[in-house]
């Protein structure tokens, strides 16, 4: 069913099947995903068809993806808002049936092509960062699947096809993360982040569940009958749920859970930055742009879900949860960062910071707000990734911040894209994209009705990114060189996707600046129009002024205590000798983990040691009983049939022996006895004969 | 049944007990001869004459003479017998015998009662007989002579052949 | 007690003691001793009815007890033979010895 829906466009419904793009949407998931399956039938050494294949294929999709971006672009500049999809029944259960489709919206067709951009340039830096790992070949299979798992994700139109896709790029998650199983720590690494984010897939099952018993869809759009359209979003509303909640509220809250999972959000952050064991590439697709983006992409798609009931200017319960937990995360992330020695665990916690900006920015201020910030983030973080793999493969794969330095003049190429991308994140005004999108959050938080707290952690969280990242870059570039041997500058190939993507971290900030809010107009169907009459809404210039004073005084304040300096890594911090307890539970985590385990993890290995008990003893216990009960039986049996039947068997035979034995004693073989016998027996039948003629 | 009747049973009877009780068996010959003897007796008191004679020459004649040949060429063993001239199980015998004689009496006594026929002499001329045998009973006649014509040639021939193991 | 039922059972006992004879004596002889006076018996059972019955003239009681005495003999002359032909091959005439055909 293919339907042009619209928004605040004039309305243009199209009649009768015509081929659209939305027809062709399922080939960019695909594509790599074929190419996954034939690179699995590769043998290892055929690394250039494995590498030939995976790029070709996403390039191939990324083709696609701005096929179907032009498309809507240029619906949308003729005033129509584009909305096609293709859905199809795939189950059908009695009356029940369950369908599944694809969506081909502003809101997928940005995504499909950042994620198509971003990852294949990731492919590319792979060729040379995995150029010396004797298992290439896997790793571009599973790094296809990945990809085509991720598109899947964009292109779902139902929330059912979303959590399979969303479960197979857990999967790809966690065979890339363990991609060195050898080591124990990478092995572990995995399993905490596939068993973290179960924990919130769990709930997100739950709320699918609850959504299609409740609507009888599991569709977003389906020409009004879809889940997220007004008619399902009313008798979600209509329908209570306990604890003051609608209906709506829950599921939202349910699959926010899930969400939470996914992109690390506070109580489920933990796997995020134990997910750095596996190779660099990884963690610049996956844990940078886009699994974790994932979780705001899911939120973004169900935001009417999440936003139904809320009266105009006001919010939901939902959307309150989600900004609450995304600031808290943001500033707890961007607190722990500040105390880590490991330059890509430093990157994580940023990552799961951002995460936090961005799931309060889709609180606060809507779709297009969370998703400018996801976009922006993708590329300078997937930047900084490619920037620290490139660092430490110069460092002959040294990690630890402290025994780097002065790489600055040793790697330019790697140092001036870096920089941008440092620079990008911190939210460095005007000129970076990340200002732009940064300052779109702040300037929602400050506008949010609810309360004012949100707006003052995601300052303070600005401030001390940008404290951080100075740390980080003072520690890696400048200062003297503190490493063993000599660090040399990566090949082309790593460094070249690096560029690209610093370029791209400059230049996206354009699309969202309040001069030319074009995101934001693209994403709500909107017209948008390029004037430098949008700064001068109130408080805009102030918020600006604000933002950018905690951006200096954060570059500053980092400069001023790491600068040039290069400490040993042997030394405490500086940040350390000036509070050491303050330091030692930033450093820590804020022993998140540890309490974790002692709570969570112990509570559920002294569960399973008494499910074991259980099952060895009570249930083993019976099933051996039982097998007793039948071994005695059998015993009985065997003596039953020993003693009575054959002991009777052969007595009874014994007996007919002896009474044949008996009875040949008749044969005596004397002819007088058988003459008695004669006479004995005429005897007898006389008598018989003249007792019955008497009678 | 006149006196005769009852001295004749007598003399029968007795000659038989004494044929079956006595040790030696020349006097059982003897014995039996005695009661064949008495039986011929009790035949001509029945008005069968020829039967009687039949009886005489036959039974006391031929096979008296017999059984005491048998005994005489069968007396190589004149050691007296361990345990006696009865068997073991003499007792066994002796019941069952008189078992058979109570059926029998029983019998005779309840069924003859209204049988008797006070009947004339019945007049039986050897004639008659004789037109008996060749008219009637000629097939009887021809097997029995049959009959005995392989009884002395099988007799001869037992008896001949051991003579022949012997040597 | 009829005529019939004296003569009757005088041959009745004479069967039972010819019996008597054959089961308990221990030489061959006698016992074929003790079956001729069962024959005998019979034959004067025989003759008794042809006497005390209702058809004397028709001779049947007399020609049976004849031919019966005719068999009788030429069962003797062969059991008498087979006697003394078992004398010479066993050395005794005993009968308890005899049970070759023992089951």
């Amino acid at each position: 069913m293919l339907i042009q829906e619209v928004g605040s466009f004039h309305p243009q419904y199209v009649d009768g099947p015509f081929v659209t793009v939305a027809n062709f949407l399922w080939l960019i998931p695909a594509l790599p995903i074929v190419a996954s399956g034939m690179i699995a039938l590769l043998k290892q050494p055929r690394r250039r068809a494995a590498a030939t294949l995976s790029i070709g294929s996403l390039a191939c999709s990324l083709l696609l993806a701005l096929v179907a971006f032009a498309h809507v672009l240029g619906g949308w500049a003729h005033g129509q808002a584009v909305r096609e999809t293709a859905n199809f029944t795939w189950l059908r259960a009695g009356a029940a049936q369950v369908d599944l489709g694809w969506v081909l919206d502003p809101l997928s067709a940005v995504m499909l092509v950042m994620v198509t951009f971003v990852g294949l340039l990731i492919f590319i830096y792979s060729l040379g960062y995995m150029e010396h790992d004797e298992n290439f070949t896997r790793f571009f299979c599973f790094l296809s699947l990945f990809a085509g798992a991720m598109l899947g994700v964009v292109i779902s139109n139902s929330l059912l096809l979303l959590f399979m896709c969303w479960e197979l790029v857990g999967l790809t998650s966690y065979l890339l993360i363990g991609f060195w199983y050898q080591r124990p720590s990478a092995a572990a690494a995995a399993k905490k982040a596939f068993l973290t984010t179960r924990v919130g897939d769990i709930f997100f099952l739950l709320g699918m569940v609850w959504l299609f018993s409740q609507t009888g869809t599991l569709l977003f759009y389906d020409g009004g009958a879809g889940s997220m359209e007004s008619e399902a979003l009313t008798g979600l509303l209509a329908a209570h749920a306990g604890l003051g909640l609608t209906a709506a509220g829950a599921i939202g809250l349910l699959i926010f859970a899930g969400a939470a999972g996914k992109s690390g959000q506070l109580p489920l952050h933990v796997w995020l930055p134990d997910a750095m064991e596996g190779p660099t590439p990884v963690s610049a697709l996956i844990h940078a742009a886009t699994m974790v983006a994932a979780g705001v992409y899911l939120i973004a798609r169900v935001y009417p879900l999440m936003q139904a009931g809320s009266l105009a200017g006001g919010t939901t319960t939902a959307l309150t949860v989600v900004t609450w937990v995304g600031a808290a995360t943001a500033l707890f992330a961007a607190l722990i960062a500040v105390a880590q020695n490991d330059i890509k665990r430093i990157l994580a916690y940023s990552t799961v910071s951002q995460l936090g900006y961005m799931m309060a920015g889709l609180g606060m201020g809507g779709v297009a707000v969370g998703m400018f910030h996801l976009i922006t983030h993708a590329f300078f973080k997937a930047l900084l990734f490619m920037g620290a793999g490139s660092v430490i493969h110069g460092c002959h794969e040294e990690q630890d911040v402290r025994r780097m330095g002065g790489l600055k003049s040793n790697m330019p190429s790697t140092f001036v894209p870096y920089a941008i991308g440092m620079l990008a994140l911190s939210g460095f005004p005007l000129l970076f994209s990340g200002f732009w999108s940064k300052d779109g959050i702040l300037e929602a938080a400050q506008h949010w009705s609810m309360a004012k707290g949100p707006f003052y952690m995601l300052v303070c969280g600005a401030l001390l990114t940008a404290f951080y990242m100075t740390r980080q870059v003072s520690y890696v570039f400048f200062g003297k060189w503190r490493g063993d041997g000599h660090a040399h500058e990566s090949p082309k190939v790593m460094t070249i996707p690096l560029a690209i993507l610093a370029f791209f971290a400059i230049t996206l900030g354009a699309v969202g600046t309040p001069a030319w809010p074009w995101f934001r107009a693209f994403l709500d169907d909107r017209a948008a129009e390029f004037s430098f009459g949008g700064f001068h809404e109130p408080g805009l210039l102030a918020l600006m002024a604000t933002s950018s004073l905690a951006v200096f005084l954060g570059l500053g304040l980092g400069w001023w205590v790491y600068g040039n300096k290069s400490p040993q890594a042997e030394e405490p911090d500086a940040l350390e000798r000036a509070a050491p307890p303050v330091w030692v539970v930033l450093h820590n985590k804020f022993y998140i983990d540890e309490l974790y385990g002692a709570t969570v993890i112990a509570f559920y290995a002294w569960w399973a040691k008494a499910a074991d008990w259980l099952d060895r003893r009570v249930w083993g216990g019976a099933v051996a009983l039982a097998a007793l009960l039948f071994r005695g039986g059998a015993h009985l049996s065997r003596l039953c049939d020993t003693y009575w039947v054959n002991g009777g068997f052969d007595k009874g035979c014994e007996e007919l022996a002896n009474g044949g034995g008996l009875l040949a004693r008749v044969q005596s073989g004397r002819v007088q006895s058988y003459l008695r016998l004669l006479a004995l027996a005429v005897v007898v039948l006389a008598a018989i004969l003249i007792w019955s003629s008497r009678g | 049944m006149s006196v005769i009747s009852y001295i004749l049973a007598a003399i029968t009877v007795g000659g038989g007990l004494a044929a079956v009780l006595l040790k030696n068996m020349v006097h059982c010959a003897l014995a039996v001869s005695l009661a064949f003897a008495g039986l011929a007796l009790l035949f001509l008191d029945l008005d069968a004459q020829f039967a009687g004679f039949v009886q005489i020459l036959v039974y006391v004649g031929a096979v008296a003479i017999l059984v005491v040949f048998a005994i005489l060429l069968t007396r190589s063993s004149e050691t007296p017998k361990d345990g006696g001239v009865f068997s073991p199980t003499w007792l066994a015998g002796l019941v069952v015998a008189a078992a058979v004689f109570a059926v029998i009496g029983w019998a005779v006594l309840n069924s003859v009662g209204g049988l008797s026929y006070e009947t004339a002499v019945p007049a039986v001329t050897v004639q008659q007989i004789g037109q008996e045998l060749m008219g009637r009973y000629v097939l009887p006649l021809e097997i029995v002579a049959l009959l005995l014509t392989v009884a002395t040639i099988g007799a001869v021939i037992v008896a001949m052949h051991e003579k022949e193991d012997a040597k | 007690m009829t005529p019939l039922a004296g003569y009757l059972l005088v041959a009745a006992l004479l069967f039972s003691i010819g019996l008597a004879g054959a089961l308990t004596r221990r030489n061959a002889i006698l016992v074929l001793i003790g079956i001729e006076l069962m024959l005998n018996a019979a034959n004067l059972n025989l003759i008794a009815f042809w006497r005390y019955g209702p058809h004397p003239e028709a001779l049947t009681g007399m020609m049976f007890a004849i031919f019966s005495i005719a068999v009788a003999a030429a069962e003797a002359a062969v059991g008498l033979g087979l006697v003394i032909s078992i004398h010479r091959h066993a050395q005794t005439a005993d009968l308890d010895e005899m049970n070759r055909m023992k089951g």
